[in-house]
């Protein structure tokens, strides 16, 4: 196989980075929903106003 | 908690299907090798062309992100729709780290087939730069201080430029194609086939799978986040008088000395 240092550096970064990132979204997610009532955790579970600036 | 019963079949699904592609990608798809025919020498990009699985399905992500932003900033424009200011924003955040990706594996692949990593007059590579910091530039106009209206509109102006972008940025081959060292469109010319080109799509219907299952992780973030912002000091006020509601005596005593501790 050639240019095998490349294929290790974009494959590697793209791995790297999505798991990464999937991994930070999950998390904040998590300590968010620490804060938030359980009626209030999923948009369509929500009785909430849906135009901006209407609380 | 962002996960739900259809997110965590998706990603299960995802993880399989990654192992695929990494099967597809490096085992069953051949190097790209092809037989000069002036002097006899093979030719070709050899295994480079591998990378070409990751750095389509990054740009193609990205496209897609903005796109969804921009129409989510449209219906923030037109219905003051909260929901839509949501997923523009979620998607915009997925779209930046897919221009971001795009552009190292794109970096990554162009030194061995251009012998550079970068170049500053290539009207391909800037365009995609800037499409990149201008999506930089919208995550941090949804940031700035003011009212949850005036983020939403602000933020929903600069989205609509992102997709004037995206359509420049994919259009760049062909407009100004003697300023770019990138090829033209592959997909639309068919120049690749069989396996590789069933694995090129593949690795683009992954691409984009991988987008839905964040976007909806991030949508949700952003739910959370909107929850939090409007009503996080009323629900910490809700909770401190059930708990005192449950001690009397305690709740008694903080009354009695004025609040103070």
């Amino acid at each position: 196989m050639t240019h095998v240092g490349y294929l290790i550096a974009g494959w590697g970064t793209v791995v790297t980075v999505s798991v990464a990132y999937g991994v930070s979204v999950i998390v904040r997610g998590r300590k968010l929903a620490e804060k938030v009532p359980e009626d209030r955790l999923r948009w369509m579970t929500t009785r909430d106003a849906t135009e901006i600036g209407v609380s | 908690m962002t996960g739900s019963r259809t997110t965590r079949i998706l990603g299960s699904t995802l993880l399989l299907g990654a192992v695929l592609l990494f099967f597809l990608a490096f085992v069953a798809t051949e190097p790209d090798t092809r037989i000069d025919a002036a002097s006899g020498d093979t030719i070709g990009q050899f295994d480079a062309v591998r990378l070409m699985y990751v750095h389509v399905p990054s740009a193609i992500v990205a496209y897609t992100a903005f796109f969804v932003t921009a129409v989510g900033s449209v219906m923030v424009l037109l219905r003051r729709s909260v929901w839509w200011d949501i997923v523009a924003g979620a998607s915009a955040e997925i779209g930046t780290v897919a221009a971001a990706l795009t552009l190292i594996t794109g970096s990554i692949w162009a030194k061995p087939i251009w012998n550079t990593f970068w170049r500053w007059d290539d009207v391909r590579l800037m365009t995609t730069l800037v499409l990149f910091m201008l999506s930089l530039g919208y995550l941090a106009v949804r940031r700035l201080e003011g009212t949850a209206e005036g983020r939403a509109v602000r933020s929903a102006v600069v989205g609509l430029l992102l997709i004037v972008n995206v359509i420049v940025v994919n259009r760049s081959v062909e407009w100004w194609a003697s300023e770019t060292l990138h090829q033209q469109s592959t997909i639309a010319d068919v120049e690749i086939e069989d396996l590789t080109l069933f694995t090129f799509m593949y690795s683009i219907f992954f691409g984009v799978a991988l987008y839905v299952w964040m976007l909806i992780h991030r949508f949700r973030v952003g739910w959370l986040e909107r929850q939090f912002e409007r009503f996080g000091l009323d629900d910490a006020l809700a909770a401190r008088r059930a708990e005192a509601a449950d001690h009397p005596t305690v709740d008694a005593a903080i009354d009695s000395s004025g609040g103070n501790s």
